[in-house]
């Protein structure tokens, strides 16, 4: 093994954590707030059972403008917001607030399109059983698209890997930080090599894992 | 409430239509009248078709029923009730009491046929998992697809997956059955069986139904009662048990009129017309030869 790996291989380890931390979180709050976020957009919308128009587009405006920012710069202007909700600006519990924030925007929007592949005739024939609303989303909703919900976690996961990257401008570290801060700015290729090499594995296995959950899941 | 549905005596009038008028505004600022002004009234017991051209509103006329679309006036009574003043909460109770049934059959397809069977149950509260498996095994029993309780409506034939949605609609023991255009995906062969499993429905269990269809030998083979729609109107309507050649205003009563004459073995036509709905099925009754239009599929 070479010694630029030797040097930084205790520091690969804190690394790895990081990115499991920073992607554990943001893809929490994805699920528990962007998932119900994304099924309330889903019902706001014209022709379904909540249809509010003026709801419906303050929502898909709000969800569009987090989207639209570039992931560094809502880092940095979600500074003074990160300070109120982790108490820092720095380190990777800090980088996981706007990385929560786009998470949470992005899966709501993903989860907005998967439950439109829902058949309409499935969720008629709920009503005319009697179902409410939330007994909709549980039991017709969400188990008709859940396939189609677990690769958009997928996708989200993937892409949050490499957001976690930038996340090394405050301090938050990460494989990531590790490959800018040694293998670009310190010209170590072969931390480069390795550390991209780790992200292309867990990417693999993470699409791996996502699809055979979403094959599985899917009767249809 | 809804107890009293299911209880009431046959023959009185279980549905009753009171002028409802629906329309739609269409892409364009349009309005389209799709019922206009409509007053009907079903006896318990009774099947009964809407027929009709498509978009001649017979399907949106149905749909008032269990209000799935809501009337912009009049009222639809089910039992003493009327839907149209009922709350969210009681208006959900009552559609226990009205079952419906899709062209599309509208199952989960990543449920089981059990667990769509059981759906309607658990959603109204039945938590005990012994009394919803007992049910769910009844309601396919009756359906003739026991067997099949841990398949998924994929690896079912469409008649099959009619049947599942049959059992499904019976789970709460409703007292009606809409059903829109129920065979109208089906073939030949396969629509006289959901016909006959309809049938017996309507006769061991004493569920009315509502039939939407364009094919009028559904109508022959099943009905009591038919009303023509036309343009959001019910422009006729007469009992299935009338002589053949009685006088028909539409179209739709004249053929219907000449099928059953074609088909009356006895040349005393007019004796027939003291055999119910399910005398008068047999399998030729049931060949899918007369459409007024293609199946929507």
């Amino acid at each position: 093994m070479s010694d630029n790996i030797v040097a930084i291989l205790p520091e690969l380890w804190v690394a790895i954590g990081q990115t499991f931390l920073m992607l554990g979180i943001g893809l929490s709050a994805a699920i528990l707030i962007g998932g119900p976020l994304g099924i309330l957009l889903f019902l706001l919308s014209p022709g379904q059972s909540l249809a509010n128009r003026f709801v419906f587009v303050a929502l898909n405006w709000i969800i569009n403008t987090v989207r639209s920012f570039p992931f560094i710069i809502l880092l940095v202007a979600l500074v003074p917001f990160t300070r109120i909700i982790a108490g820092t600006s720095i380190g990777p519990v800090a980088a996981a607030v706007p990385l929560s924030i786009a998470a949470i925007a992005y899966f709501a929007r993903l989860v907005e399109q998967c439950l439109r592949d829902v058949p309409r005739g499935v969720i008629e024939a709920a009503h005319a059983m009697g179902a409410s609303e939330l007994q909709i989303v549980w039991r017709v909703l969400i188990v008709e698209a859940r396939s189609g919900l677990v690769l958009a976690l997928t996708v989200l996961a993937v892409s949050f890997l490499s957001y976690s990257a930038i996340a090394g401008v405050v301090g938050g570290g990460g494989i990531g930080d590790i490959a800018i801060r040694y293998g670009y700015y310190r010209f170590q290729s072969d931390v480069m090599i390795l550390t991209v090499a780790l992200l292309l594995v867990l990417v693999q296995i993470i699409q791996f894992a996502g699809n055979g959950i979403a094959r599985r899941l899917d009767k249809r | 409430m809804g107890n009293d549905v299911r209880a009431a005596a046959p023959g009185a009038p279980l549905i009753r239509l009171q002028s409802v008028s629906k329309s739609f505004v269409l892409p364009g600022k349009q309005v389209f009248q799709a019922v206009d002004d409509v007053s009907l009234s079903i006896a318990r017991g009774e099947v009964f078709g809407l027929v009709g051209k498509s978009g001649a509103g017979k399907s949106t006329l149905m749909r008032l029923i269990n209000l799935l679309e809501r009337p912009d006036s009049g009222a639809v009574y089910v039992g003493d009730d009327d839907l149209t003043r009922l709350s969210k909460r009681a208006l959900r109770d009552m559609r226990q009491t009205i079952g419906m049934i899709f062209q599309q059959f509208n199952l989960l397809q990543n449920a089981t046929v059990f667990d769509n069977v059981a759906f309607p149950l658990k959603i109204h509260g039945v938590r005990d998992k012994d009394a919803v498996a007992r049910r769910v095994r009844e309601c396919l029993d009756i359906v003739g697809l026991s067997e099949k309780a841990d398949s998924y409506p994929a690896q079912l034939s469409g008649g099959q997956k009619q049947r599942v949605a049959i059992a499904r609609a019976l789970a709460p023991r409703p007292a009606v059955l809409l059903c829109d255009e129920p065979t109208s995906a089906l073939d030949p062969e396969t629509t006289r069986a959901v016909l006959a499993t309809l049938r017996d429905i309507n006769a061991k269990l004493g569920v009315t139904i509502v039939i939407v269809t364009h094919e009028l030998s559904v109508v022959r083979a099943l009905c009591t009662q038919v009303a023509v729609v036309e343009e959001g109107k019910v422009v006729e309507q007469f009992a299935l048990s009338d002589p053949p050649d009685t006088p028909r205003r539409t179209q739709l009563g004249r053929e219907l009129g000449a099928l059953r004459k074609a088909r009356a073995i006895d040349p005393e036509s007019g004796d027939d017309a003291g055999l119910t709905a399910h005398d008068r099925l047999d399998a030729s009754d049931l060949a899918v030869d007369t459409e007024l239009e293609p199946p929507r599929v």
